[in-house]
């Protein structure tokens, strides 16, 4: 018999008839009787100056309810992180961007609402923007915030150990520079929401986040309510990738709207609006350098960032120190020195994306890795072999590495892969690279300082005793947060799934941080444990009492109870429950006692049982500036090896095939795991292939739409091979830890490497299209002709 | 200036009144409260309102409604039969082909389409089937491994 019944299956997702029979409602499709829709109006210039706002030709426009800018809304000053506070809803005295919110309106219906913001009149003395971030640092640049000279939003300076003298005693430093290109999430449901003020002054916002608790606060404080009197309820989402982790200016306008007109207000971004809106993966420049020994042994890294922020922080100030700190891991170093900038300029604020701040220093590393194997003479499979931490190591910055499966997820893409037949031995046009990475299991800290709980968790049993009822602030948006605390409340009360209901992403049940740092397994995972063993145990107890025997005698599993493994003599309970239930259609039967009553019993002795758990994770992390951001309660890591086709005379990229091995501590789900594995590896390959914001001379977008900005599609996706590498995770809930981002790290490097293998090009600047690699297959020969 | 137009929807006949400029998205969604069908970007992009009219995936954001006038709709919310999932929807469902599922309406009618006309179709052929539907989540791998199980079970069905 296997360790777990319900833990550690494929069971389908519980939202999957729902969402495949169109029943599931996400923000945009939901709509109250007399509400009003929404509309808002959006700096047309990338910096400038605002004279005069003036919105009385809206307000007269029929059908108008209420226009709101920094007048009436106020300039309270918000963002992410309280150390960088540096938005106000609306602009007032600048727009920094083009894009900027200004003012916004609620009208009856949408056309009328977009109508009136064009009749709104702004005056601007437009001031000289600046769109690069290297143009950005320069003396004399364009200054965009008063507050941060030389446009510099956030620097980190760390060392650990003594870098310079380390890169002295190296064999060999080599050195590498990698560049990418601004993303967008393109998740493919735009952020909607739909606000509600009732008439005692509280407000209802059903909205398309990853964060209703980070949410609600915001919004309490910008619109000066107490955070009880806000309640922020999720519906489904179609997806976030991190943008949509943080309160956006449209789910501010539209309870400002609503609060003004006492109608309830619906707002949606148009697709153009959601890569206004942005927060979505920085542009990164990166120089680093790697010292090593002959033998290949890894020794010290030196690491400099710059960051393209944008007009405003955002998560900006997390991201620019997780650049630095993920290289700390999954391989040994002595020493590691990091420096890092992040930039204003006047474009759409970059915030968290899937593998937030790591991705693209990753990419660089593992480049650089491959680069030092090679002048070593090394397999980069055996110099990665060689390096890697095991379980228990702690990295030069402070990071502990609780559990580390690197090793088998190396040697399961290896293998997998046929990697020792195909290294090396491939013909020209032909290659095949290899990357690994690790990642978070949710982020140590809140993202504001506090003692929180990061989840709380209550479950509520019926009152029949058959059904299990999670409730959880947490945030379904796709990954199947909902599933995995099914299945976790499952496992622990001893019953079946079907016995258990979900009812999460409200403000209103429980505290919960939300989907972002890959945190909810574990974190929510952990408080739905404890909130579903305090429940068994109090189960336990009333049968101990009734049965007469010890507590600890009892055991649940698949919705049966057992006394020393045994059905024991529980016939004057079952009589009893039937009896209390005549002319019920499903009377309990079977050899055994079931969950079903004995948890009737202990409603009867104590009425409504519920259960609570919370967790927060123990203090982590160094005592350096910044060392907060990297800790964790534990980290997933993942290998991937990619095989790849180039046509040599077109540049013409295609990816053959995909080896993937995550450590994801006990998978809870096995399907859901393969699946964010799947779907980071597709990510990474848009940003490495095709993905790019482009932007014209005067900072206006050019291809804000998903026809023109390229995401993979079916045809771009090659057959994925997904291995899934279950290490035992001491501080996750039945040892389980993160898949949703990890799993992303390697992907944008191992295609490279690919590359390099295939063509003897190598690419340090995203994305790679045919004219790229065309460009460098054309400097190649002509550097060997020469 | 608003038209009279009459067309099935799911098999049931809808009358309607549109203006010239109406989309048959927003008919279906606004007008008939048919919110299964997704808005993703309304330029034909993202294939979230996929919808299946005279028996081919049409982006509904690019068809106006009055072009519908006349024509047999099927929307999401028409597959299932009296609440027995389509076998397409088992498929999605079993083989995790749904994360989001913002996406799944229009890949699900997308892949139902090519079934209709293809009912065992390789893998290239369902890749190039559903390329129009785009989706961030699974990387496709478990949509196509739905749409070969669909493609069994559909033909299994016929067989015996």
């Amino acid at each position: 018999m296997s360790e777990f019944s319900v833990i550690n299956t494929r069971a389908p997702r519980l939202d999957g008839p729902a969402k495949a029979t169109g029943k599931a409602k996400y923000a945009d499709d939901l709509s109250i009787p007399g509400m009003l829709h929404g509309a808002i109006l959006q700096s047309p210039i990338a910096h400038g100056r605002i004279l005069h706002i003036d919105t009385s030709r809206a307000l007269k426009l029929p059908g108008v309810k209420a226009v709101v800018t920094a007048k009436e809304a106020g300039l309270i000053k918000y963002g992410v992180s309280p150390a960088r506070y540096d938005e106000t809803l609306y602009a007032h005295d600048k727009v920094r961007y083009v894009g900027d919110e200004i003012a916004a309106v609620a009208a009856v219906d949408p056309a009328t609402a977009q109508e009136a913001t064009g009749l709104i009149k702004v005056d601007y003395e437009e001031l000289p923007a600046v769109f690069d971030m290297f143009e950005a640092m320069k003396e004399g640049a364009p200054l965009i915030h008063d507050e941060f000279p030389g446009n510099m939003n956030a620097e980190v300076h760390q060392e650990f150990s003594d870098t310079d003298g380390a890169m002295a005693a190296c064999d060999l430093v080599v050195d590498h520079t990698f560049l990418n290109k601004r993303q967008d999430a393109a998740f493919i449901e735009p952020h909607s929401c739909l606000a509600v003020f009732d008439s005692d002054g509280r407000l209802t916002l059903h909205t398309s986040t990853q964060v209703p608790h980070y949410v609600m606060r915001t919004l309490a404080m910008v619109l000066r309510i107490p955070v009880g009197n806000v309640r922020v309820v999720k519906p489904y989402v179609g997806g976030g990738f991190g943008p949509k982790c943080e309160a956006t200016p449209l789910e501010m306008s539209a309870a400002f709207l609503a609060r003004m007109t006492g109608k309830p207000v619906k707002m949606t971004y148009s697709r153009e609006q959601v890569f206004l809106h942005s927060r979505a993966r920085h542009q990164f420049y990166a120089e680093m350098s790697l010292g090593v020994m002959k033998d290949g042994t890894m020794v010290a890294v030196r690491n400099k960032a710059i960051l393209d922020g944008g007009a405003y922080t955002s998560f900006g100030i997390a991201t620019v120190y997780y650049s630095g700190s993920l290289l700390g891991g999954p391989y040994n170093l002595k020493a590691m020195k990091y420096d890092g900038y992040r930039v204003y300029t006047n474009k759409p604020a970059c915030g968290a994306q899937r593998g937030h701040g790591g991705v693209v220093h990753r990419a660089a590393f593992e480049q650089l890795i491959d680069l030092t194997a090679e002048k070593l003479g090394i397999d980069p499979v055996e110099i990665r072999l060689k390096n890697i931490m095991q379980a228990g190591d702690i990295t030069v910055n402070d990071l502990n590495m609780s559990s580390l499966g690197m090793k088998e997820c190396i040697e399961a893409v290896r293998d997998g892969s046929d990697w020792k037949n195909k290294k090396g031995k491939l013909p020209k046009g032909k290659g095949i690279g290899m990357a690994c990475g690790f990642f978070v299991s949710g982020a140590g800290y809140p993202i504001y300082r506090s003692d929180t709980y990061h989840s709380t968790v209550v479950i509520k049993m019926s009152e029949d005793g058959g059904t299990a009822t999670v409730l959880t602030g947490s945030a379904e948006i796709g990954q199947g947060s909902d599933t995995i605390v099914a299945m976790i409340a499952a496992e622990t009360l001893g019953i079946t799934l079907d016995n258990v209901r979900v009812v999460s992403g409200d403000t209103d049940l429980s505290v919960d941080l939300g989907a972002y740092s890959s945190r909810q397994t574990l974190m929510t995972g952990h408080a739905t444990k404890e909130a579903a063993e305090q429940i068994r145990t109090r189960i336990a107890e009333v049968l101990s009492e009734e049965m007469g025997c010890e507590p600890s005698s009892i055991t649940f599993r698949d919705g049966i109870v057992m006394f020393d493994g045994k059905p024991g003599n529980f016939e004057k309970l079952r009589s009893s429950y039937i009896k209390e239930h005549r002319g019920w259609t499903d009377p309990p039967t079977g050899d055994y006692l079931t969950f079903r009553e004995a948890a009737r019993l202990a409603y009867l002795k104590g009425g409504t049982m519920v259960g609570t758990g919370k967790y927060k994770p123990p203090k982590l992390g160094g005592a350096y500036k910044g060392a907060a951001v990297g800790t964790s309660p534990a980290y997933g890591c993942s290998a991937q090896i990619v095989e790849v086709s180039v046509d040599m005379d077109t540049g013409e990229i295609t990816i053959d095939k995909m080896t993937d091995a995550h450590d994801c501590g006990l998978a809870i789900n096995r399907t859901l795991v393969e699946g964010q594995m799947q779907g980071s590896l597709s990510m990474g390959l848009g940003e490495c292939l095709f993905e790019e914001v482009k932007f014209d001379s005067r900072g206006r977008i050019l291809n804000p739409s998903l026809g023109e900005y390229r995401i993979p599609t079916s045809l771009d996706m090659p057959s994925v091979k997904s291995i899934i590498v279950e290490s035992r995770e001491p501080n996750g809930p039945y040892g389980a830890k993160e898949v949703g981002e990890g799993a992303i790290m390697p992907t944008i490097p191992a295609i490279l490497n690919a590359l390099y293998d295939a063509t003897g090009a190598r690419i340090n600047e995203l994305p790679v299209t045919s004219e790229r690699l065309y460009l460098a297959l054309q400097k190649n020969k002509t550097e060997q002709n020469l | 200036m608003k038209t009279i137009i009459n067309l099935i929807v799911n098999d049931q006949p809808v009358e309607a009144a549109v203006e010239p400029n109406r989309t048959l998205l927003q008919l279906l969604r606004e007008d008939l409260g048919l919110t299964g069908t997704k808005h993703g970007c309304g330029l034909g992009d993202c294939g979230a309102c996929t919808i299946i009219m005279d028996g081919q995936p049409v982006n509904s954001c690019l068809v106006l409604a009055v072009q519908a006038n006349g024509r047999e709709v099927l929307t999401i919310e028409g597959l299932a039969d009296n609440g027995k999932l389509h076998p397409i929807q088992q498929a999605f469902v079993d083989n995790g082909a749904i994360q989001c599922g913002f996406c799944t309406p229009g890949m699900i009618l997308s892949a139902k389409a090519l079934l209709d006309e293809n009912p065992r179709p390789t893998e290239n052929e369902i890749r190039t089937a559903i390329s129009g539907n785009l989706c961030r989540c699974t990387g496709y791998q478990k949509i196509v491994e739905a749409v070969q199980e669909a493609a069994k079970s559909i033909d299994g069905t016929e067989v015996s």
